[in-house]
């Protein structure tokens, strides 16, 4: 699910975001609203899981890790 | 309007002059001792918000306090009424229906004076932007499933919180809830406590020494100038813009500060508005740093979600043309939100346009300029440039352009 997770993110983001996974990625400007409903939707495809976009706090999803994080979270619920 | 109570009681504009402070910091002083001791005294907080909230709608405002009643009640049974329906059911045209009632109060104040030759509605008052905000904001988050409660007093207390009642900035419930519910331990909240005192001081100094200099000494007599050298660009127009520029700044920038050290005095972390918004490098920083609380509102519940249904239903084939389309809408909108007047769209659009051009050169810049690696030189043509677009647009939002144009002198 981790690689899983990161293809999406690259995909989006256009970078292998492996070796920076606890990098805010928000801060260095890569991912920006557009970026983040593109992630809630492949999300979505991929996992099955709902994010609505008003819930999307920033500061928890704004790194790799914290991404998977959340993904098995929500995906165990 | 009638004058029901004679002189006898005050009228008190949020931190409108000095001498509002020295009501407004004896006033809430024992609800600062009841935090430093770790209790919240939620009566007298009730009891202060109430009174500082009335005075500010005596003598020839009470018609306003009157549309100020009115609309918290309609806000309460329309956020109410949803909240019920919600529970059971999911419909997207309730949904919007909902959100249509909320915002009709506000669209009636904005609209009216277009269509009625400058007449104020008598529905309006002082602060109902951001009370609208809050309560659709509201209605939102119930339609994501993310505000499950609703209970009309916690509401109220959000909608109407004291600080911020007239001109934001504009909190979100949960997080105000969060803190209210929650006393700051003593070390956060000596913290919050110095933040504050540093804040009013900044605050007076943006307020009442700044924009006083620049909005009632330097822009009256800039105006004149430029009003005597004609229609086309003149020196004296540049002169009324960074004055009206530098003015809109430090004016509401002073009373956001304001806002938010009263918000922390009684324990609630009000977000910040401003935060150093004329060195941004790009528009879109600009967003990030100029009227935050607005801006990431419309960011969170216009444009994302915008972008959500439109990617949703693959409106478009090329990707780039959602954040096009979106800016544009977002932009036109918050433009149309501040008045129904040629400036305030021109406006509105003129960022709109602004943010999709910003983005189309990031996108080339990472494709085709990868050799260009930021230096002072760059950032500081960056910084120059974001300025005077930002200058240049603020120029249109005073109107001034209007009266130099089109009004018959």
């Amino acid at each position: 699910m981790e690689k899983e997770v990161l293809a999406i993110l690259e995909n989006i983001l256009g970078e292998d975001l492996s070796n920076q996974m606890d990098d805010n990625y928000f801060d260095n400007g890569l991912m920006d609203s557009m970026a983040t409903v593109d992630l809630v939707l492949a999300l979505q495809d991929k996992f099955g899981i709902n994010v609505p976009v008003s819930e999307f706090d920033r500061s928890k999803w704004d790194t790799p890790n914290k991404v998977i994080e959340r993904v098995k979270e929500l995906a165990d619920n | 309007m009638v004058n029901f109570f004679g002189n006898a009681i005050p009228n008190l504009q949020p931190y409108s002059d000095p001498q509002y402070f020295v009501y407004l910091l004896i006033a809430v002083m024992p609800l600062a001792i009841g935090l430093y001791y770790g209790k919240r005294f939620k009566i007298y907080e009730t009891i202060f918000s109430i009174v500082f909230i009335v005075l500010m709608f005596t003598n020839d405002k009470l018609g306003q306090g009157v549309a100020l009643i009115a609309y918290i009640i309609w806000q309460l049974l329309v956020v109410g009424v949803y909240h019920q329906y919600r529970i059971r059911k999911n419909n997207s045209l309730i949904f919007y229906l909902a959100t249509f009632l909320s915002i009709v109060p506000l669209s009636i104040v904005k609209i009216m004076p277009t269509v009625d030759h400058g007449a104020q509605s008598i529905i309006g008052f002082l602060g109902i932007s951001y009370l609208t905000f809050r309560a659709v904001g509201m209605i939102m988050e119930m339609r994501d499933g993310v505000q499950k409660d609703f209970h009309w007093w916690p509401f109220l207390r959000f909608m109407v919180f004291m600080p911020t009642i007239s001109s934001g900035p504009i909190d979100r419930y949960r997080r105000f809830e969060k803190d209210y519910d929650h006393v700051p331990d003593r070390d956060k909240y000596v913290t919050m406590v110095g933040k504050a005192v540093q804040y009013i001081f900044l605050g007076f100094l943006y307020k009442f020494i700044l924009a006083y200099f620049l909005g009632t000494i330097m822009l009256p007599e800039a105006k004149q100038m430029a009003i005597s050298a004609g229609k086309g660009l003149s020196w004296p127009l540049l002169y009324v813009m960074y004055t009206y520029g530098f003015d809109l700044f430090f004016d509401f920038a002073g009373y956001s500060l304001f806002a938010v050290a009263i918000s922390y005095l009684m324990g609630i972390e009000t977000p910040m508005n401003f935060k150093q918004p004329f060195k941004s490098k790009n528009l879109k920083e600009f967003w990030n740093r100029w009227h935050i609380s607005l801006s990431f509102w419309f960011r969170d519940f216009v444009f994302m979600r915008m972008v959500f249904v439109m990617k949703k239903r693959r409106l478009f084939k090329k990707s780039t043309t959602y954040s096009s389309v979106a800016y544009v809408l977002n932009m036109l909108l918050m433009g149309f939100w501040h008045g129904v007047t040629w400036y305030y769209i021109a406006y509105g659009l003129f960022h709109g346009l602004g943010l999709m051009i910003n983005d189309w050169w990031l996108r080339f810049k990472r494709k085709h300029l990868k050799w260009l690696k930021p230096n002072w030189f760059t950032q500081g043509i960056a910084i120059f440039l974001t300025f005077h677009v930002v200058m240049i647009s603020f120029l249109l939002f005073s109107g001034f352009l209007n009266v130099l144009w089109f009004v018959k002198k």
